[in-house]
């Protein structure tokens, strides 16, 4: 029987969760972030002001997703650009594959995005013969490893640079001497500087889609971004639907957001802007400009009001950074492209609520995420929701469900309630005196795991209670 | 001042940690409050609201509601039972014949701490308790409740108190309710991280507002045979000088 994505998880999380060197590394690189997060929030001037902003923002263009995506296409396509709107994965792969085709493209390099790893891009195009680069550091890392990302802004923050080293040395260097962040640096750098220069196409994801404007906003820190879109002959965006923004201006407040949500920086070292190919009298730019605006589920998630605001995200990344579940079973545990709170909230609904409503449960719901969101997505109240939607939509464990119709007779029943407890504290009393915790037979057994039993008292508040008023 | 209270007494607390139940109400009366504690209540309908059973939640949500309508007000000494019926409630019975009561009583509810210094408006108790103590934010006290400053200015007024500030004392200790049972490992793991936390400072207690994240630290604390015990707020707020018994800790409310 193959192992179903509920299994794995589990299975992966208790190996991860076990694991002091996994938990120190990442431990050491969130509290550094910790540190430059809340520095850089301090920068700008009133914080709750700006989220509030940038929700409003957010608001406005995916509740009118319909205008804003046109005007934005009007203006690439006036500029000469072409837009493709790809209604799921293998729309938008096919079409980047047939442009590459017709182009005679055999190799690619990519600048960081999500959207092509949940579209599994780079191995649709290698079935083609085609070489793909990951230029972003982390992601050629990663890409070495043949990992997918651990976090969708810092995709190699699991590995220590002696790790990394280690993997140079076995596929790029085997003179690679020291574990210098400098030196791997230069070796990654020279590596990839071959790639920007043979590669006859350029596949960047977007931040932001400006309508107003029709520029694709791209934020990053390497400027491997603006190698793969200003050299190669072709750039193609590949990006969802749920990016466009209305106004250039509203860059001034959702750019040092992200920024400062991300990484903490006050903006992130290169913030390019591009409004199509190459014009005539320009000196450099893509000559073949091309967006694939990717649907690939987000319909349906607009379509369900109580969630529409889970479009909101702008993939800053401090939901998966605060999440005390991340932080202990880490990004890959999760199984899917996007890893963490905005994950559990998302898979479900790309991938399916029957495969992935596991992900909803594995969280205490402490609403970590939710309060440093900078577009104030309230995930864990929609994680909450996709519990409700699984257990309405029948798809729980019959034997939980029997436990909660039986859960809810003795609470509506006072007396059944208070026999049920003192029974169960009598029973636990009993097995625990015959040396029986943590067995079989211990209904605790799960609980006494990792913990000492609970404290099973003689006598329940309310029995005190009651004798007190008799001995008043 | 006189002011009459309904106690809510989470069925976890009930049944397990009556203890911290007892602390409330003397805290309470001391204060002045009159203290009643209807016999009929059971649960806030918390544990199959957090696991998407709402049918089977608001049947006991109404059975609450029926139970404290007529209350002038409701205090429980947990926050995350109290943000329930805050926050959940009017959601949760949007279509039932009480759900005008739910809204009104969702207006009456406090958690202990809150009720004391927002409600009651005293922050010197008249406790005393001479110990090292870390406190830990629990989540929905915090994040739900938005109940930041009132617990440590209870703290601050407990006479021989020593508070020493604990790191990453906002990061979920792992309970989570049915979390703890569903994802046994990963609970345990947040649960020790929590525990390295407070064996780093070495506090002798730690105390937080919510008994469900003190019960499931004990038994991480437990199971390791750590030095610091947890308590409740409750628990430090009902110890007075010269009482004589020296304070009792969750741990020691065994059978």
């Amino acid at each position: 029987m193959t192992q179903t994505a509920a299994q794995r998880f589990l299975e992966d999380a208790a190996v991860k969760s076990a694991d002091l060197v996994h938990r120190e590394i990442i431990r050491r690189g969130m509290d550094s972030y910790d540190a430059a997060h809340l520095k850089g929030r301090a920068r700008i001037k009133d914080w709750e002001a700006a989220r509030e902003k940038c929700q409003e923002i957010k608001r406005e263009a995916i509740n009118h997703l319909d205008r804003y995506l046109v005007q934005f296409e009007e203006k690439v396509v006036a500029r000469g650009g072409h837009v493709y709107w790809a209604a799921n994965a293998e729309e938008a792969c096919t079409y980047v594959k047939d442009l590459a085709l017709r182009f005679g493209v055999r190799t690619v390099v990519k600048s960081k995005s999500m959207v092509t790893e949940e579209i599994h891009l780079s191995p649709a195009l290698e079935k083609e013969g085609i070489k793909v680069w990951e230029t972003d550091l982390g992601e050629f890392i990663v890409q070495l490893r043949n990992e997918g990302p651990y976090h969708i802004v810092t995709p190699a923050m699991h590995l220590n640079r002696g790790q990394i080293a280690t993997l140079f040395r076995e596929k790029l260097d085997p003179a690679i001497a020291s574990d210098d962040p400098a030196d791997l640096m230069a070796v990654a750098r020279r590596k990839l500087r071959e790639a920007f220069f043979a590669a006859e196409m350029g596949i960047s994801g977007a931040n932001f889609l400006v309508a107003d404007a029709g520029v694709v906003a791209i934020s990053t820190n390497e400027g491997n971004g603006r190698l793969c879109t200003s050299v190669p002959p072709i750039h193609v965006v590949v990006t969802g639907i749920e990016k466009v923004i209305p106004r250039l201006d509203d860059l001034a407040v959702l750019w040092p957001v992200l920024a400062t949500s991300g990484t903490g920086q006050g903006i992130t070292t290169y913030s390019t802007m591009i409004a199509g190919p190459r014009q005539p009298g320009e000196v450099d730019g893509a000559k073949e400009f091309h967006v694939v605006l990717v649907d690939n589920g987000r319909s349906r998630l607009l379509a369900d009001a109580e969630q529409r605001e889970v479009l909101h995200c702008i993939r800053c990344g401090a939901c998966l950074n605060i999440c005390p579940v991340f932080r202990h079973v880490g990004g890959h545990t999760y199984g899917t492209t996007y890893p963490g709170p905005i994950g559990s909230v998302l898979t479900p609904h790309l991938n399916g609520i029957k495969e992935f409503k596991h992900l909803s449960y594995a969280s205490s719901l402490c609403g970590a995420c939710s309060s440093v969101c900078p577009v104030k997505i309230d995930l864990h109240h929609h994680l909450l929701e996709n519990r409700r939607n699984a257990a309405e939509a029948g798809v729980t464990k019959s034997s939980e469900r029997m436990i909660f119709r039986m859960w809810r007779a003795a609470m509506v029943r006072p007396r059944v309630y208070a026999f049920g407890g003192w029974s169960m504290r009598k029973a636990l009393r009993m097995l625990y005196a015959l040396g029986l915790a943590g067995t079989v037979v211990d209904p605790m057994r799960v609980w006494n795991r990792y913990r000492a039993p609970v404290p099973l008292p003689l006598q329940s508040f309310r029995a005190r209670w009651r004798k007190d008023r008799a001995g008043n | 001042m006189s002011r009459k209270v309904s106690l809510f007494v989470p069925c976890f607390v009930d049944q397990l940690l009556p203890e911290v139940a007892v602390d409330t109400v003397k805290v309470l009366r001391r204060v002045g409050c009159e203290v009643d504690f209807p016999e009929d209540q059971t649960c806030c309908g918390q544990p199959a609201l957090n696991t998407g059973y709402w049918g089977e939640a608001r049947p006991c949500a109404e059975h609450f509601v029926r139970v404290f309508k007529n209350a002038e007000v409701v205090v429980s000494p947990s926050g995350s039972c109290v943000s329930v019926i805050r926050l959940f409630y009017p959601e949760l019975l949007a279509h039932s014949s009480l759900r005008e009561d739910a809204i009104s009583l969702a207006g009456r509810t406090f958690e202990f701490s809150e009720f004391l210094v927002k409600v009651a408006e005293v922050t010197q108790v008249g406790a005393s308790f001479p110990h090292t103590v870390t406190y830990h934010a629990s989540c929905h006290g915090l994040r739900e409740l938005n109940l930041r400053s009132e617990p440590m200015q209870l703290l601050r007024e407990v006479e021989g108190l020593k508070l020493i500030p604990m790191v990453r004392s906002e990061e979920c200790c792992g309970f989570g309710g049915t979390f703890a049972a569903k994802f046994a490992d990963i609970s345990g793991a947040m649960g020790n991280s929590k525990a390295d936390s407070v064996d780093a400072i070495g506090a002798e207690f730690v105390t937080a507002i919510d008994p469900s994240c003190l019960m499931h630290l004990q038994g991480i604390l437990g199971k390791r045979n750590a030095a610091a015990r947890t308590i409740h707020l409750a628990s430090i707020l009902a110890q007075q000088r010269g009482a004589g018994s020296s304070p009792q800790g969750l741990a020691e409310e065994k059978p």
